[in-house]
């Protein structure tokens, strides 16, 4: 398939082992920021092909871990609500709160849909006038243009039913956070493709110079992977703390300046809780005042939510690289997929489920 | 008697389902003579006794049935009611059975208009014909409106086990090779991509299609055949965790040998999921002696529904029920059973 088999060539995976092989002199760790790409190194073994001497730590990028509990509870209020028309992407619904999750909630009787697309859920409240229609807006980068465009585009056409719960968090924050641990051991990043193709890679070159470390925009595909490791191999060997595109057919230096743009109108930075992480200084986005109408949390008057979180589960350290999931007590005894302690062992980017399904007993 | 010709049927006051369709009066008869009869009549049927009276070969008899809940009810590449023939059909002859009788019960929801009703009969009589089974007796019940999804179907079904065949799950043996009959996923992949609020459209079809005809081939030529399945819901992959359990064997498998369709690939890719755990209708998963795999495959492909047979791997005395890939890169993975429902990612 045109766009995929060339970037999944194994001839071509083969010649990029090779050549890291040939580089490597000493051991490295590189972290992998995105879900997406742990997922697609642990699904295609490339922890498995690479020399031992280079360590992947998987990083916290992935939207479903890092929504805090106290918003999963607050989605699990408003989807309780009867006049409300609770929407989502599809891969929040299994999502634990503290004592339940958002498919319990459609099975009592709340009106829980998953859609495709914020502006999906827009058509639901135009189609629904005398029904709240609520749009969980969680995700990185890579959701905040349409998210934002849904807003937007609610406030133009003056739909009043419409609002979203906000959980919008940002990489670059993260990244830094990680920098900034006494415990980190990260000396390479691969930089997430997609949040790239929209935001560029300009944003990161303060955190390479700040922290002398090489960071690597980097796809999603077997050679996308091994061609980003490759490179952040050769600047590490190099000593060349720089950003560099492995990624050019997808990103550039600016990204996506018109959803830019429209992130720009309609959300400001604010600071973000991240589940299992905790406080992140600037590393959410939150709605400007002048959309405040769309923001459900004001609307709905939620307060303070009191949640628990298992004291069993280390998803917090296994989402700043400093434990894999493997290395987890819990891992494949008391939390497995079916009965999981955290998000990173239920959301399809998490790294424990990565592990959990692909590796377990191999 | 033909009733049709006994007792002319009033012009049909409604155009979609009223609660009085299933009420047993005047209008239960019409919906029964205007839309079901006319194309599944047949001498079982028309006698309209409570209850088919069978004529059944000795030997022994295969007897499953199963409930069609599918949304969309009408998808690219098929319907709800061709759906459910077909699955009734196969669930029987992945069992080494020849298919007989099935029996349809319907949920109609109040409002459903007639016309698609009578699509979908017609499409299950086309279906019965197709796969040489008859439809033998039925049920009709109308719920009120918003209590179910517009028509649920369900199908029981009957037929004869072939003397000379011993399949079962449980029979799979060390060296044993498994065989799949064509491309993965096409039916889930199809029903997800025809759902409201998917952003793209695809051209993928359901494979939504009876197996009796050529598993009748496959066990003419190779009796032996250790297992048989059709991987629908969960996919390949569940069935070949379901196999591998049964048996307490370890079944490995390579990933460049399982067929896969291009737009299959890109909207599983879009999507976020798995075709080795996306729904089939027209597919089988097979398990013979290694030594009988390449008549088995020359057989499939020589049916139009094995054309892209593959033999896909094989089973191991190592990681006793699991089912491992080898990946195209030379690594290796688990496939596992999926977690439940599909559900597609954020981003």
């Amino acid at each position: 398939m045109k766009y995929i088999d060339e970037y999944r060539n194994p001839r071509l995976a083969r010649t990029l082992l090779e050549a890291i092989r040939r580089r490597v002199s000493r051991p490295w760790t590189i972290m992998e920021i995105c879900g997406g790409q742990t997922h697609s190194i642990i699904r295609n073994g490339i922890d498995q092909l690479l020399p031992d001497t280079i360590e992947l730590v998987h990083g916290p990028g992935c939207p479903v871990c890092v929504t805090p509990l106290e918003s999963i509870e607050r989605a699990l209020l408003l989807a309780s609500k009867k006049e409300v028309i609770f929407t989502s992407f599809g891969d929040m619904l299994r999502v634990p709160g503290s004592s339940r999750d958002l498919f319990m909630v459609r099975s009592e009787g709340g009106d829980v849909r998953v859609v495709f697309s914020p502006l999906d859920a827009l058509q639901i409240a135009r189609d629904n006038p005398s029904r709240e229609v609520v749009f969980f807006a969680v995700g990185f980068e890579t959701t905040a243009p349409a998210n934002a465009m849904a807003v937007h585009q609610a406030a133009r056409e003056g739909i009043g039913n419409f609002s979203i719960l906000v959980s919008q968090v940002m990489v670059p924050p993260a990244m830094r956070a990680i920098l900034r641990m006494p415990a980190n051991r990260v000396q390479g990043f691969l930089a997430a493709g997609h949040v790239c193709a929209v935001m560029g890679y300009e944003q990161y070159l303060p955190l390479s110079a700040e922290f002398h470390v090489p960071i690597v925009p980097t796809g999603f595909e077997p050679v996308d992977l091994l061609a980003g490791i490759l490179k952040t191999v050769e600047l590490l060997e190099d000593s060349q703390p720089e950003v560099v595109n492995s990624y050019g057919r997808v990103v550039s230096r600016e990204g996506n300046l018109a959803a830019r743009g429209t992130i720009d109108k309609v959300f400001e930075v604010v600071d973000r809780q991240w589940r299992g992480v905790g406080l992140i200084p600037e590393s959410g986005l939150g709605l400007r005042s002048e959309y405040a109408g769309f923001d459900a949390e004001k609307r709905f008057h939620l307060s303070h939510m009191s949640t628990e979180e298992s004291p069993l589960c280390m998803s917090g350290s296994i989402l700043q690289g400093v434990m894999k999931p493997d290395g987890c007590p819990a891992f494949g005894a008391e939390c497995t997929p079916q009965h999981p302690l955290g998000a990173t062992m239920v959301s399809s980017e998490g790294a424990c489920a990565a592990y959990y399904n692909y590796h377990r007993n191999l | 008697m033909n009733i049709l010709s006994a007792c002319p049927a009033p012009l049909m006051q409604h155009e979609t389902v009223q609660m009085a369709h299933g009420a047993g009066g005047r209008l239960s008869q019409e919906l029964m003579q205007r839309v079901f009869m006319p194309h599944i009549q047949n001498a079982f049927l028309d006698i309209l006794d409570d209850q088919a009276k069978l004529d059944l070969p000795p030997g022994k008899i295969a007897f499953t049935t199963d409930t069609y809940v599918v949304s969309p009810v009408f998808f690219p590449g098929g319907n709800i009611g061709e759906l459910a023939i077909n699955g009734t059909v196969n669930d029987l002859s992945v069992g080494g059975a020849t298919p007989l009788y099935i029996s349809t019960g319907f949920v109609l929801e109040e409002g459903l208009p007639l016309t698609e009703l009578e699509a979908i009969v017609r499409s299950m009589a086309a279906a019965a014909r197709r796969a040489g089974v008859m439809i033998v007796t039925g049920d009709t019940k109308v719920v009120g409106r918003g209590q179910c999804d517009r028509i649920f179907i369900n199908t029981s079904g009957i037929g004869l086990i072939r003397n000379n065949t011993a399949l079962s799950c449980r029979n799979l043996q060390l060296g044993d090779a498994v065989i799949l009959s064509g491309t993965v996923g096409d039916h889930g992949m199809a029903i997800m991509t025809s759902r409201e609020g998917l952003s793209f459209h695809s051209r993928i079809t359901s494979d939504s299609a009876p197996l009796n005809a050529m598993i009748a081939a496959i066990l003419d030529e190779v009796p032996s055949i250790h297992a048989m399945r059709d991987p629908t819901r969960g996919g390949v992959a569940a069935t070949l965790n379901e196999l591998a359990s049964s048996s307490s064997v370890g079944i490995e498998i390579d990933e460049a040998a399982i067929p896969v369709k291009d737009d299959v690939r890109g909207a599983a890719e879009l999507l976020g999921i798995d075709p080795l755990h996306v729904a089939n209708e027209g597919k089988l998963v097979l398990v013979v002696a290694a030594h009988d795999a390449v008549k088995v495959l020359a057989v499939m492909r020589s049916s139009e529904q094995g054309r892209d047979a593959a033999l896909i791997g094989r089973i191991v005395e190592e990681h006793p029920c699991m089912v491992v890939m080898q990946t195209a890169l030379g690594s290796r993975r688990i496939i596992d059973l999926p977690p439940g429902e599909q559900l597609p990612r954020i981003c």
